[in-house]
C-alpha cells in the first residue's frame, strides 16, 4: 500500500515537474532584451491552458470556466460608445509594430490586422490565419453586433477558449480609443472594409 | 557594388509583388529563384567558411580541422544532415551552433561569451564567421537525408521538449510557434507559412536552412531563425545554442527526417 501511494506521489511529483519544465527552460535559454525581459515567459492560467495541440482533447469545464472568466473582464465603453473614428483604426489595422524588442516603445502598438485577415478588399497583402473581415460592416450594425465585435477584440477567449488571437484590449496591446477606432473601420459604412465589392 | 546591386534586386522584388496578383503560394519568389538557377550569393559565404574551418584562430591559435561535428574529428561532409545530436564530451544535444561554439571553446580557447556575442550578423554587417561556417558545413550536406540521432534519450527528450517549447503561448500576444505554424496552406500577409507539425512542411523549411537572406543580403542559419520568430512572438532574446533553441531545431529536424537537405537556401 505504501509503495503504491509512493508510486502515485511520485508520478505527481513527477508530472509536476513537467509542466514546469518549458518555462525553466526558457528562463534558462533567453536574456532581456532592450524593454523585453524574460518575465514575460511566465504563462497566465489561459496560456498555460492553451498551450496544446488542437488535436488535443479539451477539458470542457475548465475552458467553460475560463470563456466565463474573460467574458467577466470585459468593460463597456463609458456611454457605450463603441465607434471611433474610421480612419485612423485603418491605420491600427496596418501598423504591425509593437512590443517586439526591435520595437520603439514610445511608438504606440498597431493592431497588425492584416497580418491574418482581409479587410479593404483591395488591399493585397493580407494573411489568412484568420477569416476574411471584408464587407464586415455591411449589413449595417446593431447593438448585439457591435457588444459582439467589441467583446471579441478585448478578449477573444469569452467566446472561443484558445482562439490564436491576441486579447487586444485585456493585454493592454491596443488602447480603448484604438479599439474604438478599429470598430469604426469594421463598421463604418464610408470605411473600405464595407465599399461595395466591385 | 555590392550594396547597389542588393537594393536594386530588393526594390525589383518588391516591385514585382506589388504588380502580381497575391497567390496561394511564394508564387512571385519561387520564380525569383527560378531566374537565379543554381545561382546562389551565398556561394561566396560557403567559401569564406571553408577558408575559417582551416585557419588557425584564437588563443590557443589551433584551426577547426580536429571539431567532431558527429562523424568523428574533421569530419564534415554529412555530418548537418544528422544534427541535433547528442554529444559525450559535452554531455548535451547540440545544434551546429552549439556544436561549433564547443569546439571555438575548447580547441581554440576562445570564451563562450564573445562567440555567442559575435553569432549573428547586427544590422548593416556584412556576415559573421559562425553564419560563414554553417553555411558551408550545411553545404557539405546538400542533397543528403535529413537523419538527426534520437538514439540516446537525451536526443529523444529534447523533441519532447522541443515539442511543448513549440505549443508554449507567452507574452503580450499569446503567441506560441503554432500561431503561426500549426495548419497548412495558410500566410501571413503574404508569406506562406509552412505547417511545422508536418513532414511535407517541417522538412521543406528545416532543408533550406541556413539561407541567404536577399532582403539583407546575407547567410542566415537555422539558430537565428529560432530567434527572430521569438522576437516576432514578443518574446525576449533567444540565446544561440541554448537548450530551448537546441530543441526547436530538434522538433524540426525530425519532423523533417527523411527529406532532403538543400541549404543554403535562397529567401527573401
Amino acid at each position: 500500500m505504501q509503495t503504491i501511494i509512493r508510486i502515485c506521489a511520485f508520478i505527481i511529483f513527477s508530472s509536476a515537474l513537467h509542466a514546469d519544465e518549458p518555462y525553466n527552460v526558457l528562463l534558462n535559454s533567453m536574456v532581456d532584451k532592450n524593454f523585453v525581459t524574460v518575465e514575460r515567459l511566465k504563462q497566465d492560467e489561459l496560456q498555460a491552458f492553451c498551450s496544446q495541440p488542437r488535436s488535443a482533447t479539451v477539458d470542457e469545464p475548465r475552458a467553460a470556466e475560463l470563456r466565463e472568466a474573460a467574458l467577466k473582464g470585459v468593460p463597456t465603453p463609458a456611454g457605450e460608445n463603441y465607434l471611433g473614428d474610421w480612419q485612423r483604426g485603418e491605420k491600427v489595422a496596418i501598423n504591425g509594430r509593437g512590443l517586439q524588442y526591435s520595437d520603439d516603445p514610445d511608438q504606440a502598438n498597431g493592431g497588425n490586422c492584416y497580418a491574418c485577415h482581409q479587410l479593404d478588399p483591395t488591399e493585397l497583402a493580407y494573411g489568412t490565419l484568420g477569416p476574411s473581415l471584408s464587407g464586415y460592416g455591411a449589413r449595417g450594425q446593431n447593438p448585439a453586433m457591435l457588444e459582439y465585435t467589441w467583446t471579441k477584440l478585448w478578449n477573444t477567449h469569452a467566446y472561443n477558449v484558445c482562439s490564436h488571437m491576441p486579447r487586444f484590449g485585456a493585454a493592454g496591446i491596443l488602447t480603448t480609443q484604438q479599439l474604438q477606432d478599429v470598430m469604426a473601420f469594421l463598421f463604418d459604412p464610408e470605411s473600405p472594409v464595407n465599399r461595395p465589392q466591385p | 557594388m555590392s550594396k547597389g546591386f542588393f537594393s536594386g534586386l530588393l526594390a525589383t522584388l518588391v516591385g514585382l509583388w506589388s504588380f502580381t496578383a497575391i497567390s496561394e503560394t511564394d508564387g512571385v519568389f519561387d520564380e525569383y529563384r527560378e531566374l537565379m538557377g543554381d545561382d546562389n550569393p551565398a556561394i561566396f559565404v560557403i567559401y569564406d567558411g571553408e577558408e575559417i574551418w582551416f585557419t588557425p584562430a584564437g588563443p590557443k591559435s589551433v584551426s577547426l580541422a580536429q571539431c567532431d561535428l558527429g562523424l568523428g574529428p574533421g569530419v564534415v561532409e554529412g555530418a548537418y544532415a544528422q544534427l541535433p545530436r547528442y554529444f559525450s564530451d559535452a554531455q548535451r544535444v547540440q545544434d551546429i551552433e552549439a556544436r561549433l561554439e564547443y569546439c571555438m571553446t575548447h580547441l581554440q580557447g576562445r570564451s563562450p561569451d564573445k562567440v555567442r556575442a559575435n553569432a549573428y550578423s547586427q544590422r548593416g554587417e556584412l556576415g559573421t564567421e559562425l553564419e560563414a561556417l554553417v553555411a558551408w558545413i550545411a553545404d557539405q550536406s546538400s542533397g543528403l537525408t535529413i537523419a538527426p540521432a534520437q538514439a540516446h534519450a537525451k536526443e529523444r527528450s529534447a523533441y519532447t521538449l522541443g515539442e511543448s517549447l513549440f505549443y508554449y503561448r507567452a507574452g503580450p500576444h499569446d503567441f506560441s510557434c503554432a500561431t503561426c505554424h500549426e495548419q497548412t496552406g495558410r500566410r501571413i500577409r503574404l508569406q506562406a507559412l509552412p505547417n511545422l507539425t508536418t513532414h511535407q512542411g517541417a522538412a521543406a523549411a528545416y532543408s533550406t536552412w541556413p539561407a541567404y537572406r536577399v532582403s539583407q543580403g546575407i547567410v542566415r542559419t537555422m539558430g537565428w531563425r529560432m530567434r527572430d520568430c521569438m522576437r516576432q512572438q514578443r518574446m525576449p532574446e533567444l540565446i544561440m545554442g541554448s537548450e530551448a533553441s537546441v530543441a526547436l531545431q530538434t522538433y524540426l529536424s525530425v519532423n523533417g527526417a527523411g527529406g532532403s537537405m538543400a541549404a543554403p537556401g535562397l529567401k527573401r
